[in-house]
C-alpha cells in the first residue's frame, strides 16, 4: 500500500513538473509540422536548444528577462527560414535531411570550448545564469516553500510552483492557438497540404508560404519549450540532441498525431511510464540485476516496444482519428 | 439556356459571348481547320511552348487559341503530350522555352495569356487564383479530409486562410457560411450531398473524380481544364459526368479536357485539338476532324491502309527482298571469288 501512494505521489510529481509541460509544448510545435502538415521536421530539438541558447545568452550578457524570450523567438523564426527556404519546394525528405544535420549542427557548435565564454561548452550555461531574471518576475513572495497535499515546493525559486505554473499556463495558451488554427481556414489549408500538395495548388493556394508558415510557427512553439525545459535544468547542448527528437516523435504518436491534446497526454504518459518503471525497479528488483542508473535505459527499451506496439495496433495513437489515418497511402 | 443564366452561379458577365450552343458552333464552323487556327473570342492564347526531357521534345505547341464558352478537346494518341502541356500552362511544368530568369537565350520564348493576361512565368497557384483550374489525370481527393471540407478547400477569398486572420473565428464566418453554402448546391448538383460527412478517401474512384471536378468549381473559374475526366469511370457514371461537363459550358465556363477516346469527344465537345508527338496536327469541329488525314495518321499510323496482316503483302516483300539480296550476293561471290577462301 505504501509502495502505491508512493507510486501515484510520484506519478503527479511527475505530471506536474516543468519537464512534462516542456516536451508537451515542444510536441505541439513538432505535430504541427508531422502531424498537421506533413513536414518531416527531424530537428526539433535543435529548435528547443536555440531557444534555449538564445534566451539564455540574451541574459547572461546583461539583456532583460522579455528580450532574452524575443531573441529565442527570432532565433527559431530566423533557423526555420534558413531550413525552409531552400526545401520546402522539394519532397518532404530534403527537410529531414536538412533538419537532422542542421540540429547536430547547433548542439556541436553549442558544445565547442571556443564558444565557452558564450555558450558554456560542453558544460553550457548553468540556470543560475538565467533563472534569477526569470524568478524576479514571480508574483509569489522569493521566499518560503507551499504544500499541496504530497507535494512541496519553493514559491519561486528554483524548483518551484512559480515555473510549474509558467510551463502550465504557456503549454495552455499554444495548444489554445493550434487549436484556433486547426479548426481555422488556415488549419483546413494545412491539413490538405499534408495529404496531397499539387491538389492544393491547383486551388489556388501558395503551398510554399503556408508550409512555410508552419515551420516558423512549429519551430517558435519548440524554442518556447526548449526555453521552460533548460528553465527547470540548465542548458546543456547534448541533453539537446537527436534522441529529444525521437522522444518528441514517441510522444507525438503515442498520444495521436493531428490532434491538439494528443502530444500533451502522450508527454504525460511517457514520463508516467519513465517513473513507474523506475518506483517497481526500485522496489522489486534487487540492485544486482538492474541499477537505479539503468532504469532510464530500460525505460526506452519499454518505450520503444511500445511504440512498435502502439504502431501495429493503433497507428493513430490514443487520441487519433482511425479514419484520418487508415486511408490513401 | 437561359434558365441556366438565371439560377446558374458561374454565370460569366460579359454579354457578348454567345451562349447559345448553335450559334458558337456556328461561329466555329467558320474559324480555318487550321492547326493555330484563330479563334474569334480567345480565353487563352498559347505561343512557343516547348518542354523536351534530354533529347526527346515532349511538347512543341507553335500557337494555339482556346474559344472562350466552348467546350474544346485536346485528343492525341498515348504519348502525344496533352498532360504535359497541361501542365506547362498551369504552371505545374515550366516550359524549356520560357523566358529565362536573368535574360539571355535565344527566342522564341514561350508566352500565353488567358483572359488577356499573361501567365508565362506564373507559379501553378496564381494561375489557379486567375480563374484557370484544372484537375488530374490520377484523382487528387484529399482522402483523410472529409468531402465537404474538400469542397470548402476549393473556395476563394477565404480571409480564414490567412494565419492571423484565422484566430479570428468572426472574421471569417460570415464567409464560410458563404461558402459552405456553395459547396452544398454544388455536391447536390454532383450528387455527392449524401457523401459530405464521409472521408474523401472512401469514395470510389468515379466519385472521387465527381469531387475533383466539384472542388474545381468552387472558385468559380472562367475556365476549367480536366485531365482525362473519363478515364477509369464505369459507363453510367460516363454520362453523367458528360453532362456535368456539357453543363458548366452552358454555365458559362469555358472547358477544357483532355480524353483519348474519340467516342466521348464527338459527343460533347464543340472544338477538337489534335495533339500527335508533341504538335498540334489538327484542329477542327468534332464530326470533320476525324477525316483529316493528319489525325488518321496519328491515330492508326501512316501505314493504316496497308494490311500488315495480309501473307501477301509479306511474302512479295520477302519474295522480292530475297531476290536482290540473292542476286547481290551472287554478284559478290562472282567478283570476289578468292575472297571468302581467304
Amino acid at each position: 500500500m505504501d509502495f502505491l501512494a508512493t507510486l501515484f505521489t510520484d506519478f503527479g510529481a511527475q505530471i506536474l513538473s516543468t519537464v512534462t509541460a516542456a516536451f508537451a509544448i515542444a510536441a505541439i510545435g513538432l505535430n504541427l509540422h508531422f502531424g498537421y502538415t506533413g513536414l518531416l521536421n527531424i530537428g526539433q530539438a535543435g529548435f528547443m536548444l536555440l531557444g534555449a541558447y538564445g534566451f539564455a545568452i540574451t541574459i547572461r550578457f546583461g539583456g532583460p528577462f522579455w528580450l532574452g524570450v524575443l531573441v529565442a523567438i527570432v532565433a527559431a523564426v530566423i533557423f526555420a527560414l534558413i531550413l525552409g527556404l531552400p526545401t520546402l519546394k522539394l519532397r518532404g525528405y530534403y527537410l529531414a535531411i536538412v533538419t537532422i544535420a542542421a540540429a547536430e549542427i547547433l548542439r556541436i557548435v553549442g558544445g565547442n570550448q571556443s564558444l565557452g565564454p558564450v555558450t558554456g561548452g560542453v558544460a553550457g550555461i548553468g540556470n543560475q545564469v538565467y533563472s534569477p531574471a526569470f524568478t524576479a518576475l514571480s508574483p509569489f513572495p522569493q521566499d518560503g516553500s507551499f504544500s499541496l497535499g504530497p507535494y512541496t515546493y519553493p514559491l519561486t525559486v528554483g524548483d518551484s510552483w512559480y515555473l510549474r505554473i509558467v510551463s502550465w499556463i504557456v503549454l495552455a495558451l499554444v495548444a489554445v492557438l493550434v487549436l484556433l488554427l486547426m479548426r481555422s481556414p488556415w488549419g483546413r489549408t494545412i491539413r490538405g497540404i499534408r495529404e496531397d500538395e499539387d491538389a492544393v495548388r491547383s486551388l489556388g493556394k501558395n503551398v510554399y508560404l503556408y508550409k512555410m508558415q508552419a515551420l516558423i510557427l512549429g519551430g517558435v512553439i519548440g524554442a518556447l519549450g526548449g526555453m521552460l525545459f533548460v528553465l527547470g535544468t540548465s542548458v546543456q547542448p547534448d541533453s539537446l540532441g537527436r534522441s529529444t527528437t525521437f522522444l518528441l516523435y514517441t510522444i507525438v504518436l503515442l498520444g495521436g498525431a493531428a490532434t491538439v491534446f494528443g502530444p500533451v497526454l502522450g508527454a504525460v504518459l511517457y514520463f508516467m511510464v519513465i517513473i513507474g518503471l523506475q518506483d517497481v525497479v526500485g522496489q522489486f528488483v534487487p540492485p544486482e540485476i538492474m541499477s537505479q542508473q539503468q532504469v532510464p535505459q530500460f525505460g526506452y527499451i519499454v518505450v520503444g516496444i511500445g511504440l512498435m506496439l502502439l504502431v501495429i495496433f493503433r497507428p493513430q495513437g490514443i487520441l487519433g482519428n482511425k479514419k484520418e489515418l487508415s486511408f490513401g497511402d | 439556356m437561359t434558365d441556366a443564366k438565371v439560377s446558374g452561379t458561374a454565370v460569366r458577365a460579359d454579354d457578348d459571348y454567345p451562349w447559345d450552343r448553335t450559334a458558337l458552333r456556328s461561329e466555329l464552323a467558320t474559324v480555318s481547320q487550321e492547326p493555330g487556327a484563330t479563334k474569334p473570342q480567345p480565353i487563352l492564347a498559347v505561343d512557343n511552348v516547348v518542354r523536351s526531357f534530354g533529347g526527346v521534345t515532349a511538347v512543341d505547341v507553335a500557337h494555339l487559341e482556346v474559344q472562350r464558352g466552348a467546350i474544346t478537346a485536346l485528343i492525341g494518341p498515348n504519348g502525344a503530350g496533352k498532360t504535359t502541356f497541361f501542365n506547362l500552362i498551369t504552371g505545374f511544368d515550366k516550359p524549356s522555352s520560357a523566358k529565362p530568369r536573368f535574360g539571355g537565350g535565344n527566342g522564341p520564348f514561350a508566352t500565353w495569356r488567358f483572359q488577356g493576361r499573361s501567365l508565362g512565368a506564373t507559379s501553378a497557384f496564381r494561375v489557379a487564383q486567375t480563374g484557370m483550374v484544372r484537375t488530374f489525370q490520377l484523382t487528387k481527393a484529399l482522402s483523410a479530409m472529409t468531402v465537404m471540407d474538400n469542397m470548402l478547400l476549393g473556395a476563394k477569398d477565404q480571409p480564414g486562410e490567412h494565419i492571423l486572420t484565422a484566430l479570428f473565428r468572426p472574421r471569417w464566418k460570415k464567409r464560410e457560411a458563404e461558402i459552405r453554402a456553395k459547396a452544398e448546391e454544388l455536391l447536390v448538383r454532383f450528387k455527392l450531398d449524401a457523401k459530405k460527412d464521409d472521408y474523401a478517401g472512401s469514395l470510389s474512384g468515379g466519385q472521387r473524380k465527381l469531387l475533383e471536378m466539384a472542388r474545381a468549381l468552387m472558385s468559380d473559374p472562367a475556365m476549367i481544364m480536366l485531365d482525362e475526366p473519363m478515364a477509369g469511370v464505369n459507363p453510367a457514371l460516363t454520362q453523367s459526368l458528360l453532362g456535368h461537363i456539357q453543363d458548366l459550358r452552358d454555365r458559362g465556363t469555358t472547358v477544357l479536357f483532355v480524353e483519348h477516346d474519340m467516342h466521348m469527344v464527338r459527343h460533347i465537345s464543340d472544338w477538337v485539338v489534335v495533339m500527335a508527338e508533341g504538335k498540334i496536327v489538327a484542329e477542327g469541329p468534332p464530326d470533320t476532324v476525324m477525316q483529316h488525314q493528319a489525325v488518321v495518321d496519328a491515330y492508326l499510323g501512316s501505314h493504316h491502309d496497308q494490311d500488315l496482316g495480309d501473307d501477301s503483302v509479306l511474302d512479295e516483300d520477302f519474295e522480292q527482298a530475297k531476290a536482290q539480296e540473292d542476286a547481290e550476293r551472287g554478284e559478290r561471290t562472282a567478283a570476289e571469288p578468292d575472297g571468302e577462301k581467304a
